[in-house]
């Protein structure tokens, strides 16, 4: 055991989460409408796939773009060989212009200050070892995406302190909670780095508002430190507001080319808006240029493939595409969010008012036993083992309040969320049945559960087999 | 400044050698039979140019491989979503059988065995992750690829102590080095987890003999350490010997499935056998479960593109494609590198015997003024600057002789291979010619080689221009 490293031998990868295990029960017994319609509905998953079919129908009208070639003369030998770290130019160039479109066009983006990763994971764990010493802790507000703890801790020898934020005002980030963060960082003998957020963020479907955004850059500001701002979810804000993004701020407080800016990070990636996870494209966006040049370097590590950055160059570059996709991404994410929003709530249960993101984080505390992660635990192996829906329980997501759970809505069809809404009511309906009946059947209900729990083998070695979902 | 990590703000990424230098000087005035007959002629770009027509003419006859079909049906939408860090199983299959293929089906590679990476450059890095701890050591034989120093120590915090092999007997690596180094390293209070060798070996050219993988088995197996054998160059073995792999050599001594097959791992790639290093595709083969399933989760921080993975997995399962293109593949090589040679010795210049690799390891030692590595940069410098080529000196691969230089022939054409050669036999007979005229000559020269040291403005802060090359 001594000949590993301890990042191999110590399970700081994460990947023992009760998150993960749910997603092995779904592989086991998963829902297919015809061969097997009573398996478990995946809805843990935040992946878009509301509109490939604009993308397929682009892909068949130019044809150029993935069969390697330009102008219908092969570059092949050109793209096998371009491995430059620094990126294929008019692949940095459409990409700035897609994060500029998205952000309705308020804001510029230089190509030159663009670093690509293979994915936004590599993007973040590229940015933690330009900006932080092991040791060192970046501040998050939870709740956040799980992968974190893998991707920004895991190689880097980071630390995460969270920054508590409460349902009582929607969990948005407060001064006060940011500074109990800091100095609990402190308490722990933790030099603070930095602040991360996701906005959108992940798992709360919520965009940052213009106060929070206006405290975390005068939060930086007073302390000297970074702000690193995960935008993988900005393509898919669908409410009426603009996605506000923390550039902006920048602009309006006409901090552009401060100090302050070039502490302030954005990290983007195509597998949210675009759908692309499987073709590992991510970006970090950084005004600082010692960061983008050690960044780049670092890019070696997890180069984007020259055929994906080809074949995406084009099909960014297409601004009649980008448009008319932008667009109709958020219809269509409207309208699913409204299904799921709707159907919970026939159902009793509502959910945090999200305007963006792949996924609502969904109010079941009132479903809780106890106000406590075990009976939260309890309420999600029901809803895995018996209502069969793989969701992500709050606890996965270090959320500080039990009965939380994120519900993703755009990796199913829109039958399928419709099963998965049946069947939330008829278990709701039926443990409110239950709760009205006498203490015999409280007392059967109570052994079920025992039963549920013993059934339970709680691993605690590695799960292997986990995909990079978020 | 305080601001940024040691690894952003050191020089650890290993740019600033003279290598990468080189490589600033050939951008900017790089050779063009047309537009540029007099720029300088890139030999430092280890690169496999000739046989790219094979792999287009595969790719002409099967269309869907690049246009994400299967048997004329779109997958893309299944290609866009694939994420998943275990690879695609029908790419690790024709992975593990090409692997298996270019060790003449002696050994084989189990598909569950493989990890996928962004390029060995990711592999060995992620290999670093899981075997050293910061200030862990590996020995490596030298010379060896300069991009080690930041591939295996920049963010791992690992250390390199080089195992010094001598021109006396063709750099082969003797036992006596190997427990010098591993003596030296203790000197230095570093503990050794392992040792790395590239077998074919870059700068070499040569494929490690039976004997030096023996001796090389026997003493992991003595320190109990391990052994990593990056065999990127395995599909370029051009000489009468058929490639020896480790695997050969484990399996000759009956050590499969024993405590020491665990601490062997292979890394290999298609940049160089199948000249695609654009492509991002590496891979980790192991023994050691632990290992595998670490460095699978690692992998998340550079998966290979879906696109990628679907198209090469098309490719590499075409038995008649592999069989035909590793023959040619050896075919050209062999009668490029015996184009090179032969140009070299009409020059008056000899190079160590090479049966691999898409370079040779050439002794210009007879042109050194001194025995210094001074001589070298100084000889190194007029070959940049007056003859025009970009050839790697034997100092930046940490050679400790000094007056080697690899030099590259897989890269361009015939005809440019040729000029190269010509170029550099009229400065052979040039200095020749300088050697035997008079003093004042002599002191001509010398003034002249003054001028082109005060004309090189030294650099030590970062050079920000350095593809991936090796």
């Amino acid at each position: 055991m001594k000949q590993l490293s301890t990042k191999v031998t110590s399970n700081a990868h994460g990947q023992d989460s009760s998150y993960f295990l749910g997603w092995e029960e779904y592989e086991k017994n998963a829902y297919d409408e015809n061969k097997n319609p009573n398996g478990i509905i995946q809805m843990g998953l935040a992946e878009n796939q509301l509109c490939f079919d604009l993308i397929e129908t682009w892909l068949a009208k130019n044809p150029d773009a993935v069969g390697l070639k330009k102008d219908g003369q092969s570059i092949f030998k050109e793209l096998a060989l371009f491995q430059d770290y620094h990126g294929l130019p008019e692949f940095k160039k459409a990409l700035t212009e897609f994060m500029e479109e998205i952000r309705g066009n308020r804001v510029t983006f230089h190509p030159s200050k663009i670093v690509l990763a293979a994915g936004s994971t590599s993007a973040n764990e590229t940015l933690m070892f330009c900006l932080a010493e092991p040791g060192d802790a970046f501040l998050l507000p939870t709740p956040y995406y799980p992968g974190f703890d893998r991707d920004l801790k895991w190689r880097t020898g980071a630390e995460i302190v969270p920054i508590h934020c409460m349902s009582s005002n929607g969990f948005q980030i407060t001064e006060s909670a940011l500074q109990q963060a800091y100095q609990q960082a402190q308490k722990l003998d933790l030099k603070v780095k930095g602040v991360l957020v996701t906005n959108p963020s992940n798992p709360l479907g919520t965009m940052l508002t213009r106060r929070e955004l206006n405290l975390l850059v005068d939060f930086i500001t007073s302390k000297d430190i970074h702000l690193i701002s995960d935008e993988i979810y900005s393509g898919t804000v669908f409410g009426y507001e603009q996605f506000v993004s923390v550039m902006d701020v920048l602009k309006d407080k006409k901090l552009e080319n401060s100090e302050v800016s070039k502490r302030v990070h954005v990290v983007y990636s195509l597998s949210k808006d675009l759908g692309l996870p499987g073709f590992r494209v991510g970006a970090i966006y950084s005004n600082d240029e010692m960061v983008v040049s050690a960044a780049t370097k670092m890019s070696s590590f997890g180069l984007v493939s020259s055929q994906t950055q080809y074949l995406l160059s084009a099909l960014l570059s297409d601004k009649k595409f980008t448009s008319t996709y932008l667009e109709e991404n958020q219809k269509r994410l409207k309208i699913r969010q409204k299904q799921l929003v709707s159907g919970l709530e026939a159902a009793g249960v509502t959910c945090l008012k999200s305007n963006a993101g792949l996924f609502c984080w969904v109010d079941m505390r009132h479903l809780l036993d106890t106000n406590t992660f075990e009976a939260e635990l309890e309420l999600w192996k029901k809803i895995v083992y018996e209502v069969k829906l793989n969701i992500s329980p709050g606890s996965s997501c270090h959320c500080t309040e039990p009965g939380w759970f994120r519900v993703c809505f755009a990796n199913m069809s829109e039958e399928t969320l419709a099963l998965a809404m049946k069947r939330v009511k008829e278990y709701v309906e039926s443990t409110d049945s239950r709760r009205s009946i006498s203490k015999s059947s409280h007392e059967r209900i109570k052994s079920l559960r025992k039963r549920t729990v013993s059934n339970w083998v709680f691993r605690v070695s590695w799960t292997d087999r986990v995909p990079d979902e978020r």
